[in-house]
């Protein structure tokens, strides 16, 4: 029996005094997420209601809905919204397929395969800021860059990387930094696989490509929709890489609403504005989180799902 | 024998990828040994005098007070997550009653609400407790953001322990206390290990809520490496020995803790 039926078992008898000792524990991180999580959120709301600029002590007051009127009529928001979008389902999508095959190169042993790991996950235990840096400095730079020099003897020289191909050059960087973290979970998934069905199929004369994808890739399903999950989670929130390379720039080509909503906030410091992009940017996540991700996975793992 | 030709091309294609993922932090830890000339050559080179001057000049910058937050920032916040989410995940685990679904639902989703929608009340309300530009206002949201995660995760972990030892801790006369302190904890030590390392690494490099709500008290490392570019133009062996000396702890110890790591990150929800 485990502990969550022993539990149940004995629930139904329970006192109310019972039932409020064994929740107590729970009170204090309850009690402390929701003040840091959701009491800004619910002043967010009631900040969008009202105008507040905060240079202007004078400027506050009650507005209805025209800071939200005053989102959707800018045009630069639509021009966010969809970069977000583009940044967090490209960097997502291709980290998901370079985790996946790295994780499949690392299941089996070999020479090396711990320091192969080791050298793998390093890209996500890197602060983003630096690694941001070190994209748009030593890699990215036209003159003196890595890629420069790697990619000048064919002809592709002298490119500024950042400056030409600016959501390209964001899209490397956090593609970068998130393989690892989708090659971990991806790892773990398949080497918890048992062996002895694999070794059966093989028996049974099923091909490598064969038990891969009927047996070890649905196997691998929640653990990539787990991967993608989190890392979307944390993609669409992405700022760092896009405050340190780009600026959101050149223009806007790269500005994300993260990015949006902090220039809305300190360099025009108007509260009640900035507060109805925050809201209208929760419900966009959601969205996201939601529909895109649904459609990612159909993408990845429909067609054992319809089989 | 075709089949140990593909292993090997398999292994050296994993060493090839393994070292292409590694080389970018590799080359800034080089340009860090770097003089300026040497770092700006048209033809990348390999082949300088190694030099410690950029690590001394980022220490006479004034990395010092930026490390201090950040190790303050960090360890603070980790140990409040552990405390908070401890008994928070054995109430969730071990002890459940009815609601506590609903709680776990209630953490995870907190991470859906992105951060920066969040900003501005966190601005005015650190602006009017005077915590606007002070460390401890990052210890605070560094542990709210870091707690539904820790939560998560922990609870896996504490369901890992078989009901059937806690009951037989219980026959033998065993009280909370003891049944806490010598029988779970013992067992779920290396779950809660591997929870603080994945918020400690998170923590150590924030840089949305460092960057808006520090400017001279309270700033963290990653202040530290966007004042440098503006003050300063760019130095490229000198930030290259400031963003070594920024990531260096948490790779260090994510190297060290790797086992830790990947059970952290995909046991969450999967339990």
């Amino acid at each position: 029996m485990t502990t969550a039926e022993m539990t149940a078992a004995k629930g139904a008898t329970l006192s109310r005094k019972e039932k409020w000792s064994r929740r107590g524990p729970l009170l204090p991180a309850l009690i402390f997420t929701i003040i840091i999580t959701q009491a800004p959120f619910l002043a967010t709301i009631f900040y969008s209601l009202h105008s507040w600029n905060l240079l202007n002590p004078g400027s506050w007051g009650f507005t209805g809905l025209s800071n939200y009127v005053d989102v959707f009529t800018d045009s630069e928001f639509y021009t966010a919204a969809l970069n977000t979008v583009i940044v967090t389902v490209g960097c997502v999508l291709v980290a998901l397929v370079f985790g996946l095959g790295l994780a499949l190169l690392l299941d089996r042993p070999f020479f090396g395969r711990g320091v192969v790991r080791t050298m793998l996950i390093t890209p996500f235990l890197i602060m983003p800021v630096a690694s941001a840096l070190l994209w748009k400095t030593s890699m990215l730079d036209p003159t003196y860059g890595l890629v420069d020099a790697v990619l000048g003897p064919i002809g592709l020289g002298g490119i500024d990387w950042v400056g030409e191909y600016p959501m390209a050059s964001v899209l490397a960087a956090l593609v970068w930094r998130w393989t690892p973290f989708m090659m971990l979970i991806i790892l773990a998934g398949l080497q918890s696989q048992p062996r002895d069905i694999l070794e059966a199929a093989r028996m049974d004369g099923a091909s490598n490509w064969q038990t891969f994808r009927f047996m070890t890739l649905p196997f691998l399903r929640r653990y990539i929709q787990l991967a993608g999950l989190l890392g979307s989670i944390y993609v669409v929130n992405t700022f760092d890489e896009i405050f340190m390379m780009t600026q959101g720039g050149p223009g806007i080509a790269t500005t994300n609403l993260p990015f949006y909503l902090y220039q809305r906030v300190f360099q025009g410091f108007d509260v009640g504005q900035a507060a109805a992009l925050g809201v209208v940017v929760v419900i966009l996540t959601i969205i996201v989180a939601t529909f895109a991700l649904r459609a990612i996975f159909t993408a990845i793992s429909g067609k054992e799902v319809s089989e | 024998m075709k089949r140990r030709a593909g292993g090997t091309a398999l292994t050296i294609i994993a060493w090839a990828l393994g070292i292409m993922f590694v080389f970018p932090v590799f080359w800034m830890v080089l340009t860090s040994f770097k003089q300026e000339a040497d770092a700006y050559t048209d033809t990348p080179t390999f082949v300088f005098k190694p030099t410690l001057d950029q690590y001394k000049l980022v220490f006479d910058g004034g990395l010092g007070p930026y490390l201090a937050n950040s190790l303050i920032a960090t360890v603070v916040s980790c140990l409040l997550v552990v405390a908070l989410a401890v008994p928070a995940a054995y109430a969730l685990s071990i002890r459940p009653v009815k609601g506590t679904k609903d709680a776990l639902f209630f953490f995870i989703s907190t991470k859906m609400l992105p951060v920066v929608a969040a900003i501005v009340p966190i601005f005015v309300a650190a602006q009017q407790i005077n915590l606007l530009d002070n460390v401890w206002a990052l210890v605070l949201l560094y542990t709210g953001m870091n707690l539904p995660i820790a939560v998560w995760m922990m609870r896996s972990f504490f369901q890992e322990v078989p009901a059937e030892v806690l009951e037989a801790a219980k026959i033998d006369g065993a009280g909370l206390r003891t049944e806490l302190t010598k029988v779970l904890l013992p067992m779920v030590a290396p779950g809660i290990a591997a929870t603080a390392l994945i918020c400690a690494i998170f923590a150590w490099n924030e840089f949305f809520f460092a960057v808006n709500l520090t400017a001279i008290n309270g700033p963290t490392v990653p202040v530290f490496l966007v004042g440098f570019i503006t003050s300063e133009g760019l130095y490229w062996a000198r930030l290259s020995a400031a963003a070594t000396l920024a990531v260096l702890p948490v790779v260090i110890v994510g190297w060290i803790a790797q086992r830790q790591l990947v059970r952290g990150l995909s046991m969450g929800a999967l339990k």
